[in-house]
């Protein structure tokens, strides 16, 4: 029983630790996004709208060029197949 | 069968022309303006790396359980397209932070290091795949199962560490318009990445008969 008393306060203090972050992460938690009210602006240091074109243009040109090298890949495997299968062919 | 890729490819393309619409109709942030409409691309992404790695870690799985090429080819299809997507989280978000934290990147943030780790993480399988000769496989397997055992702590680390990146809970308290253009994104990302990872496994299977082709034609 007293070998017991070791673990179970360890576990305790674990729990007590574990609640106390919980608590305190809900209660400090992020309020989320909120949208602009009407007619308001804000007051712009950086300009947003080459890194907002950047990022949207990255994406399209990524995604584009990983379609097209895929296609061109899966192309090349197939007409590598049918040349193969026909060289099989022509064995039997 | 065949036909559903290339169908799935059309939807992604016109539900990815409508996107920009939708993303400029929607109302800026009050804090950080214009800059956050990358998230409507950046989060899709991130949801999308996830979706991938999950699916990579579960043929990887089933593929040293079972040893079937099917799972193999599974596998490496959604590892490359884990790398595909999570190339373009990891450039969407320091665009994003420039504006909103002031840095391109910060080393002492949890959600960025993590990410970029399970990132390397799926690059090391391709890098395994490619020049680690044969037997590399299971290797490659095991990489995999890594890399998705760390996609929950990257997803929780915003709530458990100390942190500049949004929280979680961001998604859930965001208002219907915003949350509207987010899921059309999403849906969009998801249906992209369904037509890629069927023609990727595609060409892997291919890839693989092509081998035993050759083989038998030396023989």
């Amino acid at each position: 029983m007293v070998r017991l008393r070791g673990p179970l306060v360890a576990w305790a203090l674990t729990l007590v630790l574990l609640a106390v972050s919980t608590v305190t992460m809900i209660a400090f938690q992020d309020k989320g996004f909120v949208p602009v009210k009407p007619g308001e602006t804000g007051q712009e240091t950086l300009p947003a709208t080459p890194l907002v074109f950047v990022a949207y243009a990255f994406v399209w040109v990524a995604l584009l060029g990983y379609v097209v090298l895929l296609w061109r890949r899966l192309g090349r495997v197939e007409r590598e197949l049918d040349q193969v299968r026909a060289k099989l062919q022509g064995r039997t | 069968m065949k036909q559903l890729p290339p169908l799935l490819l059309v939807i992604a393309a016109l539900m990815f022309m409508r996107a920009p619409f939708l993303i400029d109709a929607v109302r800026y942030e009050s804090t950080m303006g214009l800059v956050q409409k990358i998230f409507y691309f950046h989060v899709p992404a991130a949801i999308t790396t996830f979706t991938s790695v999950f699916v990579c870690g579960i043929a990887s799985v089933i593929y040293l359980v079972r040893r079937t090429r099917t799972a193999d080819h599974v596998a490496v299809a959604a590892a490359e397209l884990a790398v595909l997507f999570g190339a373009i989280v990891l450039v969407t978000g320091p665009l994003w932070a420039r504006k909103a934290w002031g840095v391109w990147w910060t080393w002492g943030d949890a959600r960025l290091v993590m990410t970029f780790v399970m990132w390397m993480v799926f690059v090391a399988y391709l890098l395994l795949r490619r020049f680690g000769g044969p037997g590399s496989e299971v290797l490659a397997a095991v990489a995999g199962i890594f890399g998705t055992v760390l996609v929950p702590f990257v997803y929780w680390s915003v709530n458990y560490w100390r942190t500049v990146h949004p929280q979680t809970t961001v998604i859930k308290t965001l208002p219907p318009d915003m949350s509207y253009v987010l899921s059309w994104c999403i849906y969009t990302f998801l249906v992209l990445y369904a037509a890629l990872l069927m023609i990727r496994t595609r060409l892997e299977a291919g890839r693989a008969t092509l081998d035993d082709a050759f083989l038998a034609l030396e023989d």
